[in-house]
């Protein structure tokens, strides 16, 4: 079995509060911020690593990064990936999730055979969880999203149970196919100090615009149909006050912010 | 090519013959965008003998009703779903095209703007029409510490997707409704994927906590199961959800899934109240977008104090059962002005 996953890091959450904007440009600034890899990335490579390590193949991460993320992407090797390539190039930059799903599709194609592609459902700084299924409009096969459990059958097929909005549903379909793995679906392992410092020794290929022949005009910015236009500091300072004292005069005053505020249910 | 295209659509998901809440929210929104461009609202209706929507569809703003109607679309499955619209959008080429974030909205729609090549936002809190009529889109992005303006400035249609709850469901007017029906034989060509059973589960506890409008969250400062009563009573005093942080959920007094937060649920209620919660940053992400954050936390010096509207530096032990007594008075006084 030949499983591709794919993971985006992200920049670490701890920071989300204090983002810097560039006040000109109003783009983020992400530099010193370090990256880790979302839960839902790290529970799909782990489902790879399962199915892999109880039939037999070959686990292959792919992930469309800048360079800088190389150091985070070592962790995969430490939780057990067999190769990671990392899709990087200037031009790369600035895509939308169609652009994204572009590159990796057509690195998954390069690639050779494959059986599975796995991919988190939804990543958390944006959380669009688009990219699953547009690489595999890309790839031309299925896709299912939300995949709470993955079994293998006989033939070339899978069954999987994927979450619905009120309950769930179970699907047969064909392979290849691209899953989408919702939270739950496993717990992924943790990668020791010694893990990580082993993984480093391990070679990690990077491949840039034209190892991948990519048509220059669909990847990045320019093949991004959607553009961002502003991106801004929500207006929502919070009034920080604080209420002390007799418990009864805090239950009122609370009381009476709420319902000024408007907030209060009716 | 972008000015070929004209109108707004909506797709007004069902399952299993239930219109879902999130398309009546999504005409709501799309009347305005459609007024706004001076063109039409149309809903797009797809599964096995559910015309009679149309009508209900209609009375909630729809001009049309388009209806995709045939067995091989009674329970969604993507590719039959993909090609029927990738179908419709060709032939009647609205410019804008909007879906609910459920399950279903969330695997459909951008396979679908994948296939026609076009834009998706996911997951926007405003739309509107931009002094060149274009859609602008809003997202939350990294925990909702940042706010971004997307467009799609040339491809068409511009999509987007909006989760339950966001936007306001209108008001119902009864109206005669106008069906066109759509071409479901693309529906029925063979597909990759077959479904073997839908299972409807009782709704599990959290379920709700992401469209609820008040939420009442609970750390490791309740200190136990007994405890944790008195946040579940205010929670349905309020008649809103319980969430937990991750050690509460850990202790076993509320589930995986009431979780809240960089590993749980991120949720937008008017009203968020956090009770014995430090207000560590992997919390916090998930509540950001609350429109008012109250915390109840005994030691001053709590970060959490930080980040709120209103705190109360008191045991909420002191005042948890006094404000569930407050509350229910004040209900009780509105049920008696009736
Ligand atoms: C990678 C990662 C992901 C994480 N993801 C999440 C997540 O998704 N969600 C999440 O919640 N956490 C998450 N955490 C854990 C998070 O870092 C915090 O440990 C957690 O949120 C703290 O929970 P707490 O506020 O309930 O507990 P504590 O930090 O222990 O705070 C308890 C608070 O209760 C107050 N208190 C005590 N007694 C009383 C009383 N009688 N009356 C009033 N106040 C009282 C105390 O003053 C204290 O402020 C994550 C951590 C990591 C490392």
């Amino acid at each position: 079995m030949k499983i591709v996953v794919c993971v985006k890091p992200i920049p670490d959450p701890s920071y989300w509060a204090r983002l810097p904007l560039d006040p000109k440009t109003h783009t983020l600034r992400r530099e010193g911020i370090p990256n880790v890899l979302g839960l839902l990335d790290k529970c799909a490579l782990e489902e790879a690593l399962r199915i892999r390590d109880s039939c037999g193949g070959k686990v292959t991460v792919v992930s469309m990064a800048p360079l800088s993320t190389l150091g985070t992407l070592y962790q995969t090797l430490a939780m057990g990936a067999d190769e990671v390539v990392l899709l990087s190039d200037r031009c790369f930059a600035g895509a939308d999730t169609l652009a994204t799903s572009y590159v990796l599709a057509t690195a998954i194609k390069k690639l050779g055979q494959y059986h599975l592609v796995l991919c988190g459902d939804k990543s958390l700084d944006v959380g669009t969880g688009q990219v699953a299924p547009q690489v595999a409009e890309f790839l031309a096969i299925p896709h299912v999203c939300h995949v709470l459990k993955i079994d293998l059958l006989d033939g070339g097929r899978v069954r999987v149970k994927a979450k619905t909005d009120d309950g769930h549903i179970i699907l047969e379909t064909d392979l290849p196919a691209v899953l989408a793995v919702h939270r739950g679906i496993n717990q992924p392992r943790l990668v020791s100090l010694m893990g990580l410092v082993a993984a480093r020794e391990r070679e990690i290929k990077v491949w840039g615009a034209s190892d991948l022949e990519v048509d220059p005009a669909r990847v990045g910015l320019v093949g991004s149909p959607t553009q961002v236009a502003q991106v801004f500091a929500p207006q929502r300072r919070r009034r920080g006050e604080l209420l002390q004292g007799e418990a009864e005069e805090m239950v009122r005053s609370l009381m009476a912010r709420l319902e000024q505020a408007g907030v209060m249910p009716t | 090519m972008a000015k070929d295209y004209r109108g707004v659509w909506v797709f007004a998901e069902q399952r299993k013959r239930r219109l879902q809440d999130v398309g009546l929210e999504l005409l709501g929104e799309g009347r305005k965008l459609a007024h706004k461009m001076d063109t039409e609202l149309g809903a797009i209706l797809i599964g096995y003998q559910v015309g009679a929507f149309a009508e209900e569809l209609t009375a909630y703003g729809a001009d049309k009703v388009y209806l995709a109607d045939s067995p091989a679309l009674e329970v969604y499955r993507n590719e039959p779903y993909t090609r029927v619209l990738e179908r419709a959008v060709m032939e009647h080429k609205p410019e804008i095209l909007l879906f609910g974030a459920t399950a279903t909205g969330t695997d459909l729609a951008p396979r679908l703007a994948a296939r026609l090549g076009t834009g998706l936002t996911a997951d926007c809190i405003q739309l509107d029409i931009d002094e060149q009529g274009r859609l602008l889109q809003t997202v939350p992005a990294f925990g909702g510490n940042l706010m971004a303006q997307v467009i799609c400035p040339k491809h068409r249609p511009q999509m987007a997707t909006v989760r339950p709850g966001v936007m306001g469901k209108p008001e119902r007017k009864a109206r005669r409704a106008v069906v066109q029906a759509l071409d479901t034989s693309v529906a029925e060509q063979g597909a990759a994927v077959r479904v073997l059973e839908t299972v409807v589960m009782p709704e599990e506890r959290g379920a709700a906590l992401e469209r609820a409008d008040v939420v009442v969250g609970g750390g490791w400062g309740v200190g136990g199961h007994q405890e944790w009563g008195l946040v579940v009573r205010l929670a349905n005093a309020l008649g809103g959800e319980v969430g937990a942080t991750r050690p509460a959920a850990d202790e076993g007094w509320a589930s995986e899934e009431q979780m809240i937060g960089q590993s749980g649920k991120v949720i937008r209620p008017q009203l968020y109240i956090a009770i014995g919660i430090s207000g560590a940053i992997q919390h916090m992400v998930g509540v950001q977008e609350a429109k008012i954050i109250v915390a109840i936390n005994n030691n001053p010096a709590a970060p959490i104090f930080k980040e709120i509207d209103i705190g109360l530096v008191a045991d909420f032990k002191d005042i948890v059962p006094r404000l569930i007594e407050e509350v229910e008075r004040r209900r009780a006084g509105e049920e008696a002005a009736g």
